[in-house]
């Protein structure tokens, strides 16, 4: 009798603690956030344009997917990226910027295994199935495009 | 009619109306189908290699910019950019390597930088 009051008490302490994130909440939270950091690469593409437009689009592109890289990975390191992936759900690893952050903070998260079987191992721990995936349908898709061509 | 600085205010828009509706939907699929993010990274990833493959990316690209390729399907939109090129400049051993050579200055800043943030920081005991 008393055990399970207690366990209902226990149950509406946890219920009380716990962050009430509805569905529209998480959504629009992803929604910003993911928004946001598109609108920083965008700006930061445009501030390289401005600055270095002899450089051509291709190169801008890397330089800002770069730029945007090395900050979040720098972010992470910092500790301020957990900030932004606890609220921002989807709309902080979907970003190029969550892939690197994911790259980061597995390879901080295992320094402590030594950085050959720590770090090194676990970098790609979470973020190997995209590489991969990445290489293999990209292969795929550039022979099927030779393929028909030369078929055609 | 044409001011430029309301042209580039609607980029912008566009831009965080595009990446932000793209990450909402990630959000959706976790939310409903139980998917873990690592599923739902390589769904995307793929979306961006069809988009590539069949030709829509790039039209895509110059109206959503940096809102359709900073998230994950501009990846995989710049790994099939790549093999397709390599592939038609060197034959079909081309395709293996392409995607890499094209998106390898971010993969490298990545591994680098991540490499770094390691030596430098140590994690936050949680």
């Amino acid at each position: 009798m008393e055990q399970s009051e207690r366990n209902q008490r226990y149950e509406n302490y946890v219920a009380s603690v716990t962050p009430k994130t509805g569905t529209w909440h998480s959504l629009w939270n992803s929604f910003w956030i993911g928004g946001l950091t598109c609108m920083i690469a965008q700006g930061i593409g445009d501030l390289y344009y401005a600055l270095f437009p002899h450089l051509g689009k291709d190169l801008i592109v890397n330089y800002t997917s770069m730029t945007i890289i090395a900050l979040a990975i720098l972010f992470t390191g910092l500790g301020f990226f957990d900030v932004i992936a606890r609220k921002g759900g989807a709309g902080s690893f979907l970003p190029i910027t969550g892939f690197a952050n994911a790259m980061a903070s597995a390879s901080m998260e295992f320094k402590t295994e030594g950085l050959i079987m720590g770090t090194s191992v676990k970098m790609f721990s979470v973020v190997g199935p995209v590489i991969v995936n990445g290489i293999v349908w990209s292969a795929v898709a550039g022979m099927i495009h030779l393929i028909l061509a030369g078929g055609m | 009619m044409n001011n430029p600085v309301i042209d580039k205010l609607l980029v912008y828009l566009i831009v965080f109306a595009v990446g932000g509706g793209l990450c909402a939907i990630a959000q959706l699929l976790i939310i409903k189908t139980k998917l873990t993010p690592a599923r739902i990274l390589v769904i995307f990833l793929i979306v961006g290699v069809i988009l590539e493959g069949i030709g829509v990316y790039k039209p895509l690209n110059e109206f959503c910019q940096a809102g359709i390729s900073v998230p994950i399907i501009g990846f995989g939109a710049a790994l099939t950019r790549g093999a397709i090129e390599y592939a038609k400049q060197i034959g079909i051993l081309g395709a293996l390597g392409g995607g890499l050579i094209r998106t390898s200055l971010g993969v490298g800043t990545a591994v680098v930088a991540s490499y770094l943030v390691t030596l430098i920081f140590s994690p936050k005991s949680k």
